[in-house]
């Protein structure tokens, strides 16, 4: 079975994740910028890779965030 | 304090940190429990984080789309622009190409050379005027300036060349044929 969490764990963890999604985030603002000005450049070769990227960071943050739940109902 | 909670871990603890004898008596009438607050606020602003990172996706997705719907359109049509002596060397013209409100510059640079292209500046969309003794178009909104003969940015915050439209004679008659952007 496991071990429920502390709250001083749960605030660490819950920490520790936040940093990890701005950095995510801040990645995928960073691609988005990217991606326009290949889009305005007509650099057409980067548009589908970038949105795949992005559409990844998403799911990574989506799965960090479903853990948080996860951990406050244990 | 409140009697029901008895472990360190539940303790309810006041911002400042002092005990709760000391507290004014209004926060011992409505106890807040400071370190939950903390998570829940901690676990909401990475749930507005991740709704952030569906915007983006969203936005990702759009590019996709409209990248789809132009290469779709193809090239655009053939246009006639204007008689090609009717300009004087140095003289310009506004025109519009490929669409109505997509508004270019055609500039007659030698007897027998024209350059034309998108008057929009690369940078903030602003309207480029050509400068032909300086040989640059110049955007008076931020002070950029594109080389009046390749469209390459040359000064000021644009980065991007304009979009160039290509040119073609035929019985003295100058038409548009197509557009060209460089990265």
């Amino acid at each position: 079975m496991k071990r429920a969490f502390s709250r001083q764990q749960k605030m660490t963890i819950v920490f520790g994740i936040l940093s990890i999604v701005v950095m995510i985030v801040v990645l995928q603002l960073w691609l988005l910028t990217a991606t326009m000005n290949a889009f305005l450049a007509e650099q057409e070769r980067v548009i589908v890779p970038a949105a795949i990227a992005s559409i990844i960071c998403l799911a990574l943050n989506m799965g960090l965030l479903s853990y948080i739940y996860r951990m406050e109902r244990r | 304090m409140n009697p029901t909670r008895t472990t360190p871990d539940q303790l309810s603890v006041p911002p400042d940190g002092r005990p709760y004898h000391d507290q004014p008596q209004w926060r011992n009438d409505f106890p807040i429990d400071w370190p939950q607050d903390e998570l829940v606020a901690r676990r909401d602003f990475t749930k507005f984080l991740v709704l952030t990172s569906f915007a983006f996706v969203v936005g990702q997705l759009w590019i996709v789309f409209e990248n789809f719907m132009r290469r779709r359109r193809g090239q655009p049509p053939v246009k006639l622009i204007a008689r090609a002596n009717a300009l004087p060397v140095g003289g310009s013209l506004v025109f519009e190409y490929p669409a109505q409100h997509d508004i270019c510059i055609l500039v007659r640079t030698g007897p027998q050379h024209y350059v034309a292209f998108n008057q929009k500046c690369t940078h903030l969309s602003c309207a480029v005027i050509p400068q032909v003794e300086q040989k640059r178009f110049f955007c008076p909104c931020h002070n950029g300036a594109f080389d009046l003969e390749s469209g390459v940015p040359i000064a000021g915050p644009p980065r991007r060349p304009l979009e160039r439209i290509l040119l073609e004679i035929r019985d003295g008659d100058l038409y548009a044929i197509g557009r060209q952007v460089h990265a």
